[in-house]
């Protein structure tokens, strides 16, 4: 069962709450879910809430793989905190954590040695994608918060 | 979320038609897809994601590891992507130097087989 919740939690805020197993089938319900909260303040571009689609999409998968990678059943919870001129999306997970510092250097493209990088693109992405992102990891898990802002705030 | 795939040969070329998004859950589908056109004697593909909603880095890596496995049989792989979101992906990712992208199957199959294979 996947938990879904919402509820007011301040003034002009509005808090969406999602809890999925920790399978690749529940992706395409997160990205559904955190664009429809997206569009309950309809001042948000469209090419803004697909990058937020898509960052999401990258944050949760690695939620997923980091229960996968240690056997963990636990749920993967995703939070979208909506206001007229921003949405915040935190992503939680109780995986193993990794040290953001030591991620791999990604090859020149050109570089044949590229080709033997098939990971690793989704925490680039992220941080190219969203307005504001940050990742705070641990032997507890992960947590990623990522923002972008309406078209008027900008 | 399934993917939708369809295999169509249009000589010399195979086409993966790809619907759906391709991400996690798809991914490996995408994969043998792949693997079987490869082990069916094909060596020319064409990745259509001209009914494509959504790829993200997973997919972007299953297209890697297809282009290498193409790649040790002297084979090619192109990509057919209309949508301008989907083509930003790729330059967001600087895998528009890695990829031959392309507007319609049409477009490939009369541009015929890329110069460092067609000897």
């Amino acid at each position: 069962m996947t938990g879904l919740g919402s509820n007011q939690s301040g003034p002009d805020t509005e808090t969406v709450r999602l809890e999925i197993p920790a399978r690749p089938e529940f992706l395409g319900l997160v990205r559904t879910v955190v664009a429809a909260a997206a569009n309950i303040e309809a001042d948000f571009r469209d090419d803004r809430v697909e990058d937020l689609r898509l960052a999401v999409s990258e944050a949760t998968t690695n939620a997923i793989e980091a229960h996968q990678l240690i056997g963990l059943d636990n749920r993967i919870s995703v939070k979208a905190i909506v206001s007229d001129e921003r949405i915040e999306v935190v992503v939680r997970d109780q995986g193993k954590g990794f040290d953001p510092e030591n991620l791999d250097i990604m090859p020149d493209p050109e570089d044949p040695q590229r080709l033997f990088f098939e990971n690793g693109l989704g925490i680039s992405l992220m941080r190219q994608l969203a307005d504001e992102s940050d990742i705070s990891t641990g032997d507890d898990g992960t947590t990623v918060r990522l923002v972008i802002y309406t078209r008027s705030y900008l | 979320m399934s993917l939708g795939l369809r295999v169509q040969h249009v000589d010399p070329f195979v086409v993966l038609g790809i619907a759906g998004d391709l991400e996690m859950s798809s991914a490996p589908a995408f994969r043998q897809a792949v693997i079987e056109a490869l082990a069916d004697g094909d060596r020319h593909l064409i990745v259509d994601f001209g009914g494509t909603d959504f790829i993200d880095s997973t997919g972007l890596g299953a297209l890697i590891g297809g282009l290498k496995r193409v790649r040790a049989l002297e084979g090619s792989l192109q990509i057919v992507c209309p949508q301008p979101r989907l083509q930003e992906l790729f330059t967001l990712t600087d895998l528009h130097k890695v990829f031959a992208l392309h507007e319609s199957v049409d477009d490939v199959v009369e541009a015929g087989l890329p110069h460092e294979v067609s000897s």
